[in-house]
């Protein structure tokens, strides 16, 4: 009986804590008109999906960018932390020890420091509103976790076997591709997950990094779309609900992986 | 010296010729392992490195938008400095960002204590309910800053509203609109972000406290209280001193929430040095004081990182031993 009144005021936490999601979810289906009375409505009386139909023709273009980044930074830095990672932990390397504390310096930069010098590097290459100066920057912040992070995983596989796969006569390649990749398969999906996370999140780059002519993340969207004096607030969170879209669901189906990033990135770093 | 050595090689491989072969083994064994780290070492250097000597480069200089195009950009010593720390909005903005961190981060880490300690007895769909409060720190944190402006607008917001309900307030509070509210209103915005990931740290470290020890305090007649605060407390020390320092790399440095919600105003109310870094470089074009004072940043977050680092450190020390 104590146990489940533990529970009620589990619940009640949760309804309290996640209240700004409710209120989101409902401005998004409420007509504009409504949400600007003195009093609001405390539930969709009059549920409307106008506020979706707008975000969809306005930010359709914006949502697809950002699935572009968001992909294309987790396969770059799928692609740069598996070897470092293997290299990190299976391999002695010289000057292993160092890089890996290298990582989690560079973990500490303020995003705006890079966002500054990232703006002038990318100008001078002409790749200001690219995919690729995006997908680049974004990198900066996904690759040092996913290395550390897998490196993390690397280092418990026991050597037994990636040395009997080289008494075998398989080179380090082999090995890695044959072993170490496939063993890895849950880091990796952490590590993939937390970059595609951050990619489809990130505001700063996207903010510095396009000018709006071509292309512009999700988030850059909505920011804007608060700028405008209009405020249609039920389109901006129709929008905000969408954008949320991939968070809600990665949380709902690879919630091991999101609470194994948490505390890994923060712990075994 | 040199010669010693040249002599020593030689006389060796002169000597033998397998032991030579053997040598060009193990170099190109040493080759195939290096070869690995590479790609990340060249993208390191080439995404850190060099953006970060560029970024010490730009503040020495006079960078304008003319720079991008004639590509000069005189050097000025440390004038771009000394124009940073003469500027009025210094003082104000350092402050902001010393009350926003420790704020946030105070508040934070109560709040997420206390649920982790609510959270650490079972009790039926406690795992569930605890997954669930992750969830805002998942989201983009534009949304999230994008519904705290919706809930924070005076005249139709709901905490207003909520508040003339509870008879707290009769008016509308300018949250965002009044210098006296706007900092304290993206304090809160940010306390409600950060909450989660107090708790599922703090969450991780009182599993690791042996329940043994609970139970042996129970028998000695500990209450609650005196239980958390001398068995739950000191033992969490090392994973207190990780979140905290977290929590002030991340702080220092947050952006979108206070771009989204109130962009650093009114009145540079809630400029802090990563908002006003950003209004002097991409609002005022400014490149070179809005580097300098990204590098004040670097300074602040590397401090803070290093004692970090030290602490995670004697942590781990700690767990191994």
């Amino acid at each position: 009986m104590k146990r489940w009144g533990r529970t009620a005021i589990g619940i009640v936490i949760v309804l309290v804590l996640l209240f700004p999601l409710y209120w989101m979810v409902n401005a998004s289906l409420q007509p504009s008109g409504a949400l600007l009375k003195a009093d609001p409505d405390w539930f969709p009386v009059h549920p409307t999906f106008t506020g979706y139909t707008s975000a969809f023709s306005g930010q359709l273009d914006h949502l697809l960018t950002s699935v572009i980044v968001a992909l294309g930074t987790v396969a770059v830095s799928l692609l740069i932390a598996m070897p470092a990672a293997y290299a990190l932990a299976q391999l002695k390397i010289r000057g292993g020890p160092l890089f890996v504390f290298a990582l989690l310096i560079v973990q500490m930069i303020p995003g705006i420091v890079m966002a500054n010098s990232l703006y002038t590097v990318f100008s001078d290459l002409n790749l200001i509103d690219s995919y690729t100066a995006l997908i680049l920057a974004d990198s900066t912040a996904t690759i040092p976790f996913a290395i550390l992070v897998l490196r993390a995983f690397m280092i418990a596989i026991p050597r037994d076997l990636t040395e009997a796969a080289r008494v075998d006569g398989a080179g380090y390649l082999r090995t890695f591709a044959a072993i170490v990749v496939p063993v890895s398969r849950n880091a990796m999906v952490t590590a993939g997950l937390f970059a595609f996370l951050f990619a489809w999140a990130d505001f700063l780059f996207g903010v510095t990094l396009t000018t709006g002519s071509t292309i512009e993340p999700i988030t850059v969207g909505i920011y804007k779309f608060i700028g405008n004096q209009t405020a249609d607030w039920n389109g901006i969170m129709a929008t905000a609900v969408l954008a949320s879209v991939p968070a809600a669901v990665l949380l709902v189906i690879a919630q091991r992986y999101v609470v194994a990033g948490v505390t890994g990135g923060a712990i075994k770093e | 010296m040199t010669l010693l050595i040249a002599g020593g090689v030689g006389a060796r491989t002169g000597s033998n010729r397998p032991s030579r072969a053997r040598a060009t083994r193990r170099w190109r064994d040493r080759l195939a392992r290096f070869a690995f780290l590479v790609p990340a070492v060249v993208y390191v250097l080439v995404f850190f490195g060099y953006p970060l000597a560029h970024n010490i480069s730009i503040s020495l200089r006079d960078y304008t938008v003319r720079s991008f195009f004639t590509g000069e950009a005189p050097l000025v010593g440390f004038a771009n400095y000394g124009t940073v720390f003469d500027d009025p909005l210094f003082g104000k903005a350092i402050l902001n960002t010393l009350i926003f961190t420790v704020a946030s981060i105070f508040f934070q880490f109560v709040i997420g204590l206390a649920l982790a300690v609510f959270f650490a007895d079972r009790f039926p769909g406690g795992n569930l309910l605890r997954a669930l409060l992750l969830l805002p720190w998942l989201l983009p944190l534009v949304v999230s800053g994008a519904v705290w402006r919706w809930m924070l607008d005076a005249d139709h917001g709901v905490v207003n509203a909520a508040l003339r309900a509870l008879h707290l307030t009769t008016g509308a509070t300018p949250w965002l609109t009044s210098p006296h509210w706007a900092l304290p209103a993206v304090i809160i915005a940010n306390i409600w972000i950060g909450i989660p990931f107090n708790l599922v740290i703090l969450h991780g470290g009182l599993t690791g406290v042996p329940v043994t020890l609970y139970e042996a305090a129970a028998l000695d007649g500990a209450g609650r209280w005196q239980r958390f605060r001398h068995v739950t407390w000191p033992l969490l020390r090392p994973v207190t001193a990780i979140v905290l320092m977290l929590g002030l790399v991340y702080t220092i440095k947050v952006f979108d929430v206070i771009m989204v919600i109130t962009g650093g105003g009114p009145a540079n109310a809630t400029q802090t040095l990563t908002t006003w870094s950003y209004q002097l470089s991409f609002r005022q074009y400014s490149f070179g004081p809005g580097a300098a004072v990204g590098n004040l940043l670097i300074v602040l977050a590397t401090v803070f990182g290093l004692v970090y680092l030290r602490s995670a450190r004697t942590s781990l020390a700690q767990e191994t031993r």
